[in-house]
């Protein structure tokens, strides 16, 4: 059977003053239906622009590899160019749920009328029909008084309520394929407590494909089906969620888990990942991690091993390099 | 008193509001008559969701926000300063010993000051130091401990990483030679990687430089960590208070456990244990009488629901004390 999505060999580089910027370097993912893939990282690991690029979103100086692909429903989006095809993902197949609901919406222009509008350019339908659809996406999310909702201000709306009301503008038009990039990250336990079951109920019900993306572990093993963790650009490990948070092979995926505080383990000490992300325009040779790395692969410290995803278990991929690391200690 | 440094007692924080210029001047209820005691040397956390006052009460107590009712007193090695009835000379004593941590640190480093000015300039404004080469002494050895090169002093912020920049706000806080200092949200904008860094370095300073700090964070598990004493706010009030360890094995109100349980959990076969609490926090402008955690609370008594039992906390187990709603 077909992926809903197929990302193939994605490379995405940035043309800027101080020179080409790697952000994403060979990536391979992939989306079924019904299927979450939650992808972790740091600030700087290229989670954000990958997502984008599956909208082409990301910014003019972009460029992307030639052999590159990423299948759509059986169309490479690589090669759209026009703003016919174009409007067909955004928004139609494909929907994108942000980190700061304030900033995703206009402010000057009612949430309604701004649910009306992305209807009205998406789906064959009249002004009528596209706000009774929005009342009742608003109110499938949990809105209380979507009529009254639907007339106001983004700002009018609390933290929780705005997120709920860009997840409802988000699903309306019946993307195959949901975007979510960070959606809990500003919001309280309590309210991402909310919104990550209301998501896990959506997906059930409508049976999308969903990328999440978010730097907490934890949330990723509220909702993930599969994990792809990225390290500058690079995806260290994949694999099913059980697999990677219980039995992780590269040392980065280590220690992010040990740098977590658990509530339940509280003895443990926080052992922070040691130095910073390098700068991706000095990206490492070979290994990316291997300035980071604690227990140096003696191979992979001059970057002579090339980055490459080994089947370790079926279907728990790690990096070549990383597997070594991990034997090490 | 002797083994604290800080007292809130019967602290309340109201702020004026008013929609429009002829509407009605209301009040909203920001931090609702607080008592809490900050011993010397504790890690005193502050939880809360947002909404809750946590940073009203935290700049109260730095003198940043009016007090409306109630007093803080500080006590210092001579004498005590309070803070609701302050001369000016006091105030600037008092700011020397007590610092702010800000939340974001891209926001709080000027951009156009170098790091070695951002670090100095709380000694050139207080006046501490009096000549150059004194305050240069004091930059690089509040620099060397915390652990920033000191080859970087002649940059600007925006050379550097989120973790590194936060150590220029806590070396900038603590240049001053502070007794107390309240971090707000302070590892909130940080990777989790680079989170427990700042953690341990915020853990190590308070033995090397005897610190006492008023922690604030909406996060659990970070608190869970770092604390000793924990108390969670709610609407303006403390609704649950004790020794850290305590508190987390053993919560006693509602909205405690609530908050615990919705930790999203890294194991992936433990889904959706979470309590789940209806709706949003209140507005302060005009809170439910009685216990303010009514209108959400999971379990509420018969009593309660009506909001005729008062805000209060009850002592259940020696340090830990509860609001008396969900503590009876």
């Amino acid at each position: 059977m077909s992926h809903l999505l197929e990302v193939k060999n994605l490379d995405v580089k940035f043309d800027t003053d101080e020179g080409r910027i790697t952000a994403v370097e060979n990536i391979s993912l992939s989306v079924d239906q019904g299927e979450v893939l939650g992808i972790v990282g740091e600030s700087g690991s290229g989670k954000s622009v990958t997502a984008k690029s599956i909208m082409k979103l990301n910014p003019g100086n972009t460029s992307y590899n030639e052999d590159a692909e990423i299948i759509l429903d059986n169309e490479n989006v690589l090669q759209f160019t026009s703003k016919q095809d174009l409007k067909k993902i955004r928004g139609g197949k494909v929907s994108m749920i942000f980190q700061e609901p304030m900033a995703s919406f206009a402010p000057a222009i009612k949430i309604g009328a701004q649910m009306v509008e992305q209807l009205l350019i998406h789906k064959n339908i009249n002004k009528e029909e596209a706000k009774s659809i929005s009342i009742n996406m608003l109110k499938r999310v949990g809105i209380a008084d979507a009529e009254k909702r639907f007339n106001q201000y983004a700002f009018e709306l609390s933290g929780g309520m705005r997120q709920r009301a860009m997840i409802a503008m988000a699903l309306s038009t019946m993307p195959k394929l949901l975007l979510a990039d960070e959606p809990t990250t500003a919001l309280d336990v309590t309210i991402q407590a909310q919104v990550i079951n209301l998501i896990k109920d959506i997906i059930k019900e409508y049976q999308m494909g969903v990328i999440f993306i978010t730097h907490d572990l934890g949330v990723i093993a509220q909702v993930a089906d599969h994990v792809a963790v990225m390290y500058l650009g690079s995806v260290v490990e994949k694999g099913p969620v059980n697999e990677i948070l219980k039995n992780p092979k590269h040392p980065y995926t280590k220690g992010l888990l040990q740098a977590l505080p658990d509530i339940n383990n509280l003895d443990a000490p926080l052992s922070p990942i040691p130095g910073n992300i390098p700068s991706p325009l000095d990206r490492p040779t070979g290994c990316v991690f291997r300035t980071r790395c604690p227990h140096h692969n003696p191979e992979g410290k001059d970057g002579k091993i090339e980055m490459k995803l080994i089947e370790v278990e079926p279907g728990h991929w790690v990096d070549q390099c990383g597997i070594k690391c991990g034997q090490n200690g | 008193m002797g083994d604290n440094l800080i007292s809130v007692n019967n602290v309340s924080v109201n702020f004026d509001y008013q929609e429009n210029f002829i509407s009605k001047k209301q009040k909203i209820h920001a931090v609702n008559n607080i008592n809490i005691k900050i011993k010397k040397g504790s890690f005193f956390g502050l939880v809360g969701e947002s909404g809750s006052g946590k940073t009203t009460l935290g700049r109260a107590i730095l003198g940043a926000n009016k007090i409306s009712s109630g007093n803080v007193i500080f006590h210092d090695d001579e004498r005590d300063y309070d803070l609701t009835d302050m001369n000016k000379q006091d105030l600037k004593e008092y700011r020397k010993k007590a610092q702010l941590i800000f939340q974001d640190p891209y926001a709080a480093l000027s951009p156009r000051m170098t790091v070695r000015d951002i670090i100095a300039e709380p000694l050139e404004v207080m006046k501490i130091t009096n000549s150059r080469q004194e305050t240069d002494e004091r930059v690089r050895d509040i620099a060397s401990k915390c652990r920033l090169n000191i080859e970087h002093l002649r940059r600007f912020p925006h050379a550097f990483s989120g973790g590194q920049r936060q150590r220029i706000s806590i070396a900038r806080a603590l240049v001053s030679n502070p007794k107390f200092i309240v971090a707000d949200e302070s590892v909130a904008a940080l990777d989790v990687s680079i989170q427990a860094d700042i953690l341990n370095l915020l853990k190590q300073l308070q033995t090397e430089l005897n610190l006492t700090y008023l922690f604030i964070s909406h996060d659990l598990s970070v608190v869970a960590h770092v604390c000793d004493v924990v108390a969670v706010m709610y609407l303006g009030h403390i609704v649950e208070m004790g020794p850290s360890r305590e508190l987390f094995k053993n919560p006693k109100h509602s909205y405690t456990k609530a908050l615990l349980s919705s930790i999203p959990s890294i194991d992936p076969e433990k889904r959706s244990e979470a309590i789940e609490l209806k709706g949003e926090i209140p507005s302060a402008l005009n809170p439910p009488p009685g216990c303010v955690f009514r209108t959400r609370c999971p379990n509420p008594g018969v009593d309660c629901k009506g909001g005729e039992i008062n805000m209060g906390l009850i002592e259940v187990e020696p340090g830990h004390w509860v609001d008396q709603c969900c503590a009876l």
